[in-house]
């Protein structure tokens, strides 16, 4: 299904733009209300539910003994998997994942690889031969927009939340306690914060709507200490280097904010 | 006997009444016992029970005024997103009439039309015309999505809801039977009407809304309530004339009725 925006919205929105004003009341670098929640599904080894606003995701961690890549014999595999189910919009198709959903996985994952949230050596248990998987999976409940930001937030909240059982080397076998869960070895924390210019504007967090109207968008994942750890541009439209470098600054503001959000202990 | 009361809230599978009541729209019949199919309302009209739901999509009827938008140019017709399951469809004769034109130069993808539903077929082919007052192409003002249910509560009685809405911030409204609803004014002002909007729809289930929605306006308006400074010298008079208003039913049929020829400007 394709949806198409009609023209008197898109003048609208981007008219309210304009005048310094957005459909739903909020300044330019205002989220929608956040709500976090962390261990909300027993089977998994951890996992988070994050609201923002209506958009709505499920996020679950899950540990598994593998073989690490050839490449990297010593660090463990961190991996992550979107579901854009059919319930959370018109427009989302059961069947294989589409251009979206293997965008959201990708831009996730690289902002938690590249920021080195968890430390990966310390997945290691037999160099070359075993080292611990983590699998994210992030299933999008309710879409309404930002879907990155909300993944991201989640992927990290779940991260923190997750613990592994403890696994021994015995005589070149490895042994696994089940009884003794240790929680993840993460050592930073990274957040994204996506804009969409409309109107000539950069706002945070588009809402459904505004991302349709949308001429791009730009997500910023940055650590605690400012440091950018991934950038993700998408629409049509070209950026120019001038709103980069000021969406990379209000988004060291704005990090911020959002780390509040993470539960405080690292348990 | 009835289980339940005039207006209360019910979720499917809820037992409404037994076999001396009929059933209604959404509604269904066990074991003589007449329950409810959907979330909703229940309305009790003499001895028959039906469930007026919460939310629903639009199914269209012959008759009906809509706001559709175009989502594709065929060969001889545009396809419209009338806010429904099923789209509608708008014949190029009605608009050319015999001549050969391009339909691109008329109407173009993402237009916003205000329209008539002039036939709906067995299988639900929705054949919508612009042959009347008042239809045909919208220009600027801002869009509102309701559920199609609330529309008879968002017009009011004889259209008293809409116009004190329209009085009050100069805008345009345009109501269609499909839940869209479309308004044009000053860029603030729609702002106010469309929060209004919203409002009414979040509280159509609820008894004495006109009050709270001049409320509302006039708070957002910034202007004295005139019905407030009354109540406080003399509230019992003041409250008088607005019980009538509070006994109507939320989603009345009638309504529904009288609308057409009130939505059309």
């Amino acid at each position: 299904m394709v949806i198409i925006i009609p023209e008197i919205i898109k003048e609208s929105l981007n008219n309210l733009v304009k005048n310094g004003d957005r459909a739903d009341d909020r300044s330019f670098d205002q989220y929608r209300d956040i709500v976090l929640e962390t261990g909300v599904i027993d089977k998994a080894e951890g996992s988070a539910r994050v609201k923002i606003g209506k958009t709505q995701i499920m996020v679950g961690t899950k540990s598994q003994l593998g073989e690490p890549f050839s490449d990297t014999p010593n660090v463990g595999v961190l991996m992550t998997n979107s579901e854009l189910i059919p319930m959370a919009a018109p427009d989302f198709e059961p069947g294989p994942p589409d251009e979206r959903s293997v965008e959201l996985s990708r831009v996730t994952d690289r902002c938690m690889r590249e920021a080195k949230v968890i430390d990966l050596e310390k997945l290691c248990i037999i160099e070359g031969k075993k080292v611990w998987m983590i699998f994210v999976d992030l299933h999008i409940i309710d879409y309404d927009g930002n879907l990155m930001d909300a993944a991201v937030l989640g992927s990290m909240a779940a991260l923190m939340n997750t613990k592994i059982p403890e696994a021994k080397v015995v005589d070149d076998e490895v042994v696994i306690d089940e009884e003794k869960k240790i929680p993840l070895p993460i050592k930073e924390k990274a957040l994204m914060c996506t804009f969409a210019k409309i109107g000539g504007e950069l706002i945070v967090d588009p809402s459904l709507e505004e991302e349709q109207v949308m001429s791009s968008r730009i997500s910023i994942g940055m650590r605690t200490d400012g440091s950018i750890c991934s950038m993700q541009k998408g629409g049509m439209q070209p950026l120019t280097k001038d709103e980069i470098i000021k969406a990379v600054a209000r988004s060291k503001v704005l990090t911020k904010k959002l780390m509040e959000h993470l539960p405080q202990n690292k348990q | 006997m009835i289980f339940i009361e005039d207006k209360q809230m019910v979720i499917p599978g809820d037992v409404l009444a037994d076999k001396e009541y009929q059933s209604g729209r959404g509604t269904f019949k066990e074991d003589d016992k007449i329950c409810s199919s959907l979330v909703g309302l229940v309305a009790v009209r003499d001895k028959k029970i039906s469930v007026i739901p919460i939310q629903s999509k639009y199914i269209p009827k012959r008759g009906d005024v809509v706001i559709g938008e175009i989502t594709d140019i065929r060969f001889s017709m545009w396809n419209l997103n009338i806010n429904s399951p099923y789209s509608g469809i708008l014949p190029a004769s009605d608009v050319f009439g015999k001549e050969k034109r391009d339909l691109s130069k008329a109407f173009v993808v993402g237009d916003v039309l205000f329209l008539r539903v002039v036939d709906v077929d067995e299988v639900k082919k929705v054949k919508l015309g612009l042959k009347g007052r008042g239809l045909g192409k919208f220009r600027d003002g801002i869009l509102i999505y309701i559920t199609p249910t609330k529309v008879p509560r968002l017009i009011g009685k004889k259209g008293s809801m809409i116009n004190m809405i329209k009085d009050e911030t100069k805008c345009e409204v345009v109501v269609g039977q499909n839940g869209v609803v479309w308004v044009k004014g000053d860029p603030s002002m729609e702002r106010v009407a469309e929060k209004v909007i919203n409002m009414i729809e979040e509280q159509a289930h609820t008894s004495g809304l006109t009050d709270r929605v001049r409320n509302m306006l006039y708070k957002l308006l910034g202007k004295e309530n005139p019905e407030e400074a009354l109540e406080s010298e003399k509230p019992e008079k003041a409250l008088e004339p607005e019980n009538p208003e509070k006994e109507k039913e939320p989603f009345d049929e009638e309504d529904e009725e009288e609308n057409g020829e009130d939505l059309i400007q």
